[in-house]
């Protein structure tokens, strides 16, 4: 009996013992040259992509421990980072978004890439607005993969031709080709009814009407007197008119089925990220031959951005921190930057690259990317947590959604999105 | 064996005073930490500055007053007063005519009881995938009626944000209706039949039977079924997530939805340990009176 009863003492104990003091386990883990990656690239061309950083680092000798967190767009993967921090046992590296990397920083949690990234020349090759989330004071504290824009429109291209549409070069040209495919039995806009999907769309409006500076003011500056501005309702009433050439079974649908509609020609454009491209590509459809890609009328001048990035955390193992320096330097490097790209659908985050290997799309995309950090309207895209972060982020998303879900008035959206942001700074 | 007999006995007899306490000691304090620790914890990082990770300054109530000028919140708030207040009534008052329906001595009345009880073996995530599916005007209902040749019939309110949260309530309420119903089954088949006699003796017609002498005596299942179902309805996370995921939008939005979004998404622990807090005490207000009755009905 006592010895159940100590099993059953036991029991209990060990994982509060393994819980509050797991380094030991860490060391073990990662003691045999092995980097642990938490990300959450787990489909088709994002699998690829990483598989080419892991294909490197066996070059080097250094082995690779995979740790995917699929779902929720990253938030899981973010869950499960958060618990193995609070519990002291940090993965080698790990893939964020946005503000996280700076958050990460500011807990002091992170190794300095400083080493990595002034023998690259990092100051000179990476842009401003890539730099503003991959330093923190000064330092670089995150390696950027690439550079994703989501102010593109993808078009079914045997459509635009039956019908006489011609690329839109203007909102107006592109509302009244919308109006056309509608005319014709076919849903003008394939969209998907998620929250940051919303968003994305919504940016893409609000950059065609207000223009870079007002993006700028009323999405990263969080201006109240932009964003309950004349502009600002003027662009939910752009909003308003391009979401009736949406079709009426959109909420809920994800991405890919939407980029589907265009793909199998029930519908003429999407407003999306160029992670779309690879659904065409995976199709066996040719970048401009079989379907457009262009920039949303009016945004042409601009670039609205993500990127992935990778974080080291730090630790005290000097084999650890040797194969932390050496991810770094891949991922840096313009061979590996090219090559990822070429199979994650992105264009580089390295500017000093010549992109003749690229899709066609990709080769526009990256030469507007690198005019538009030179003209300084390379912008973080608010609906990807690139313009403010978490909290305003999705307070944001509360106001588009319920906008696009109801009748809402776009005084009154412009009012609540001034006062809902608000709300999330205080 | 050299021990005298008396001695050996004392032991046991100590033994077996002190074993019971000795085996639960363990999940005892587990429980104490795990649970009661933690309720503890989120109260205080309730009134924390917590965002990403736990933060242990002491913020007063300023994560409080976020919460309640939240613009989401006010809608969680009105879709659980909605949801749980349907939920509540249609669950029982159809819980009830089926237990009468099937108490009337019919045939087979065990294979109708098992296909009543049948939804409550699913999980919420599945009633909700099903649902979202029947529902979906491009996939279930409304296509088929459509495919029939029904082409006027429209059933699109998942994907409108004004009716969205009453699918939920249909759904939920054909997952618990069956368990309300044995639940009231159990109720009736412990009435005293002499008493119903009487009353058919005396030339009582049935609904009288039934709204006067019935259904008055039912009144601590009501009770126990209201429990049940308003602390189901206060927990309703998976259901909303598998089925609408809180949209169209953040049409169905609530308290638990809430909490999850602010946790984990958005980086607002505090306001989601606030909301957590709430809800807890929205539950123990139901329960603790109901708990007490009981405790002491049974003591007595």
């Amino acid at each position: 009996m006592t010895i159940m009863f100590n099993k059953c003492l036991m029991a209990g104990v060990i994982p509060l013992a393994i819980a509050l003091s797991s380094t030991a386990f860490a060391q073990e883990s990662t003691g045999k040259g092995e980097v642990e990656v938490l990300n959450w690239w787990t489909s088709g061309g994002e699998a690829k992509a990483l598989g080419a950083l892991k294909d490197q680092l066996a070059d080097d000798g250094i082995g690779w421990q995979n740790m995917p967190v699929a779902g929720g767009a990253g938030t899981n993967a973010m869950a499960v980072l958060r618990s193995r921090i609070t519990s002291n046992n940090p993965p080698t590296a790990a893939q964020v978004l946005g503000y996280d990397a700076q958050d990460w920083a500011d807990r002091d949690a992170l190794s300095s890439l400083d080493d990595v990234a002034s023998a690259g020349n990092w100051d000179e090759v990476f842009p401003q607005p890539i730099q503003h989330f991959a330093k923190s004071d000064g330092h670089w504290i995150a390696a950027p993969f690439e550079i994703h824009s989501t102010n593109w429109v993808w078009a079914n291209k045997s459509m635009m031709d039956e019908l006489g549409i011609q690329q839109p070069g203007s909102w107006e040209e592109f509302m009244a080709s919308m109006k056309k495919a509608q005319d014709a039995g076919h849903t003008g806009l394939a969209y998907g009814g998620q929250p940051w999907q919303d968003a994305t769309v919504f940016e893409n409006v609000v950059l065609a009407t207000g223009g870079a500076d007002f993006y700028r003011r009323a999405m990263i500056d969080l201006d109240p007197e932009a964003l309950d501005s004349d502009t600002m309702i003027r662009s939910f009433d752009r909003f308003r008119e391009l979401l009736q050439y949406k079709d009426d079974n959109s909420p809920g649908r994800d991405w890919n089925l939407a980029t589907a509609m265009v793909i199998n020609g029930d519908a003429l454009y999407q407003i999306m990220g160029d992670w779309a491209k690879g659904e065409f590509l995976n199709a066996g459809l040719e970048p401009e031959q079989d379907f457009m890609c262009f920039r949303t009328p009016g945004t042409q001048d601009a670039v609205t951005f993500n990127s992935d990035l990778m974080i080291m955390f730090k630790n005290d193992n000097d084999q650890q921190q040797a194969m932390q320096r050496t991810m770094a330097e891949i991922i840096g490097s313009p061979e590996f930057q090219m090559t990822f790209s070429q199979l994650k659908g992105s264009v580089p985050a390295r500017t000093d690259l010549l992109a003749d290997k690229l899709d066609a799309c990709a080769q526009r995309g990256y030469e507007q990317a690198k005019a538009a950090a030179e003209s300084d309207t390379l912008m973080g895209s608010m609906a990807h947590g690139y313009a403010a972060p978490a909290s305003v982020k999705n307070a944001v998303f509360d106001i588009v959604s319920s906008f696009v879900n109801s009748d809402m008035p776009s005084d009154v959206a412009a009012e609540q999105l001034a006062m809902v942001v608000q709300g999330a700074r205080s | 064996m050299s021990t005298p007999p008396s001695l050996r006995g004392g032991a046991r007899e100590r033994l077996q005073h002190w074993l019971p306490r000795l085996v639960l000691s363990p999940s005892f304090v587990l429980v104490l930490f795990f649970v009661y620790g933690f309720i503890l914890w989120t109260t205080y990082i309730s009134f924390s500055n917590s965002g990403m990770l736990p933060d242990y300054t002491w913020a007063g109530t300023r994560q409080w007053s976020r919460l309640w000028s939240s613009w989401t919140w006010g809608i969680a708030l009105h879709n659980i007063w909605v949801f749980g207040l349907l939920y509540i009534v249609t669950c029982t008052a159809l819980g009830l005519l089926l237990a009468i329906l099937l108490d009337q001595r019919i045939r087979a009345e065990g294979a109708l009881r098992t296909i009543y009880l049948y939804p409550m073996a699913l999980s919420f995530i599945v009633t909700g995938t099903a649902w979202q599916w029947f529902l979906n005007p491009g996939l279930g209902l409304e296509r088929t009626m459509h495919s029939l040749g029904w082409e006027s019939f429209s059933f699109n309110w998942l994907i409108d944000a004004n009716m969205a949260i009453y699918t939920v309530v249909i759904a939920a309420v054909w997952q618990a209706t069956g368990f309300i119903m044995a639940m009231f089954l159990a109720g009736l088949r412990g009435i005293d039949g002499e008493m119903i006699k009487a009353a058919q003796i005396d030339g009582a017609p049935t609904w009288k039977i039934y709204g006067r002498i019935i259904i008055p005596q039912l009144r601590p299942v009501f009770l126990s079924a209201i429990v049940v179902l308003a602390h189901l309805a206060i927990k309703s996370f998976d259901l909303i997530v598998a089925m609408t995921g809180g949209g169209p939008g953040n049409a169905t939005a609530v308290p638990a939805t809430f909490m999850y979004s602010y946790a984990f998404s958005r980086n607002e622990m505090g306001i989601a340990a606030a909301s957590a807090v709430f809800m807890l005490a929205v539950i123990a207000a139901l329960i603790i009176p109901y708990l007490y009755s009981e405790l002491r009905e049974s003591r007595s």
